[in-house]
């Protein structure tokens, strides 16, 4: 399970303020400690005060990597910022987050990504919105999978995202999330990578960390091989650990929580 | 129509672990030997690196163990002095020595600790291959005997065991001081490997100064326990499990040699034909299997048996042409 650590984005306060005034500091420190928390890989993202992403967003990729060595999930739909942020990275391996399904974002994004031999996240959204059923976001995966060939894209080259919603006002979406997430790991083989935004699952609900490891783990019953989340939240890490041990991903050891963190 | 080969990728690697040191690295060996390094499941070369072919430590203890009569024969002249023994497994191609310090036993003599070492200090003044010394067994006495070892041939680079679950504090803080590696024993049981490998890390032993004995069953007597074990590891290594990763030594010896189809004679069972060959490739037999498995280090005690092993890791060896 890959743990794309959410923190540092504009949109929270802290690094809000750093991005505006270029204080590398705040960043650093949510890079260390997202590591230590068990982070896979960093998503970086300016938030919406930037006044010009294309200079903050490959500050910001700069920045983080002088503290670490994780890959970066570069979080933005500004391609041309993404473009600065992929040269400022300057080596393989970073992930484009994201794109929805439509062409002109694929014709634009899927080249990038093999040019800079970058994963894309690819959300399953259309035009026309967020779809409700499970086979119209399968069918938009499968869009993103068609289209990754053209461009020289493997499969497992895209970390499909089927969508989820909060559970308070859209509680129908999650299972058909869930089935998405099963349908997309038999779409190709090897099969398209999933993934999916955590938090959203609990947005504006009084149990946000309750509700987030039980998606979190249901998820991963059903497939889920990656998700942005909060790396610090150390109930959600531990449930993950426990979840990949008893799908027999990991092997059993009686400090089988604290080794995942460590890998 | 093209045939594609299918090659697996994998994301880690056994360690590379190096045993022995030679006079510039401080210690007195005229050979080193180092294991590991593999990015692929053994032998399979055409997918990812096997840098090391797998090596043969023999066994030689420290009192006469008056093993099988087939044994007791190639050994009759040097199995009451461990300088000897080990001279003569050199001759017959060993790798490494492999010295169990038995006589240590409160039942078997009960060698004092600076005895030992002494023993030691002789097989290391006789050889110039490298060492894996193990205790009596015994765990009180073991703790007692193996820091004075440990000490006795700091520089030397040992490999020194073993490490249990419930016993390794005492040897792991041994070879930390003393600059040696640690061999981590396990019941044939993957999560008690594992664990025991963390336990080891946190006394702050990195990780590649570690190898594993996961208990080794004969052909016959569970040999497909051990296998599917070793398998299991490399497979969690290779997917970048660091506490699998290291390599991994089989007792082979010890376990062939007490299989009732190497003992019994021909006398009293004719159908399985000759007994000495029987034995020998009782022990060749299941050394092969274990390397298809991923062993590292095979512990061994027929010469004609290391001929074998040796010849067949050999031609496992040969990439192939794909």
């Amino acid at each position: 399970m890959i743990l794309i650590g959410e923190r540092i984005n504009g949109m929270f306060k802290d690094i809000g303020k750093a991005v505006r005034e270029h204080d590398p500091k705040p960043l650093q420190e949510w890079a260390v400690k997202q590591k230590e928390g068990g982070a896979h890989y960093l998503d970086v993202n300016t938030g919406p005060n930037s006044e010009d992403q294309t200079v903050d967003l490959p500050w910001m990729v700069k920045t983080v990597m002088e503290v670490s060595d994780l890959p970066l999930a570069i979080d933005t739909t500004d391609y041309d910022a993404m473009e600065a942020a992929l040269i400022a990275y300057g080596k393989p391996g970073a992930l484009i987050n994201s794109i929805g399904c439509e062409q002109e974002k694929i014709d634009r994004v899927f080249p990038m990504a093999a040019k800079y031999q970058a994963d894309v996240v690819c959300l399953c959204i259309s035009k026309s919105g967020i779809p409700k059923s499970a086979e119209e976001r399968v069918a938009l995966a499968m869009e993103f999978v068609a289209n990754a060939e053209v461009y020289g894209l493997q499969p497992d080259n895209l970390f499909i995202d089927p969508i989820i919603l909060p559970v308070n006002v859209a509680q129908e979406h999650a299972v058909e999330a869930l089935e998405t997430i099963r349908q997309i790991k038999l779409l190709s083989n090897p099969a398209p990578l999933t993934t999916i935004g955590l938090s959203n699952v609990s947005q504006k609900t009084p149990h946000r960390p309750l509700l987030n490891r039980t998606f979190a783990v249901m998820a991963m019953t059903a497939g889920l091989d990656s998700a942005i989340l909060d790396a610090n939240d150390d109930m959600m890490v531990d449930a993950i650990a426990s979840a990949r041990v008893i799908l027999n991903k990991d092997i059993y050891c009686d400090s089988y929580a604290k080794v995942f963190r460590q890998r | 129509m093209a045939t594609n080969m299918l090659k697996e990728k994998y994301s880690g690697k056994i360690n590379t672990v190096t045993l022995g040191a030679t006079k510039e690295q401080g210690g007195t060996r005229t050979s080193t030997v180092t294991v590991g390094g593999e990015s692929t499941m053994p032998f399979l070369q055409f997918e990812g690196d096997m840098p090391l072919k797998p090596v043969v430590a023999m066994e030689i203890q420290d009192i006469n163990p008056g093993w099988h009569p087939v044994l007791n024969q190639v050994y009759a002249e040097v199995m009451d002095c461990p300088v000897a023994w080990a001279k003569k497994c050199v001759e017959f191609g060993a790798d490494m020595i492999y010295l169990k310090l038995a006589g240590a036993h409160p039942d078997n003599g009960d060698k004092s600790p600076e005895d030992c070492a002494k023993i030691v200090k002789d097989v290391l003044a006789a050889v110039g291959v490298p060492l894996i010394v193990v205790g009596c067994g015994e765990d009180e006495k073991d703790n007692a005997v193996l820091p004075v070892v440990a000490e006795a041939a700091a520089g030397e680079n040992l490999l020194i065991g073993c490490a249990k679950q419930d016993n390794y504090k005492s040897v792991a803080a041994a070879a930390m001081v003393h600059k040696h590696k640690v061999l981590a024993a396990s019941p044939l049981d993957i999560n008690i490997c594992k664990q025991l490998n963390i336990l080891i890390s946190e006394l702050g032993l990195a990780a590649d100064n570690v190898l594993i004995d996961p208990s080794t069953a004969a052909l016959g007597y569970g040999i497909e326990y051990t296998y599917s074990i070793l398998e299991r590891g490399r497979l969690g290594a290779l997917s970048g499990d660091k506490m699998l990763s290291q390599p991994v030594i089989c007792q082979v010896g010890y376990e062939a040699w007490r299989a009732k189809e190497a003992v019994a004679t021909e006398e009293d069972f004719p159908n399985w034909g000759n007994q000495a060959d029987r034995a020998i490739l009782w022990e060749a037999m299941t050394a092969t299997g274990l390397l298809q498995g991923g062993a590292h280090v095979m512990v061994l005690r027929h010469p004609e048996a290391v001929r074998l092993v040796k010849k067949n890791a050999e031609e496992l060896m040969v990439k192939a042409e794909i």
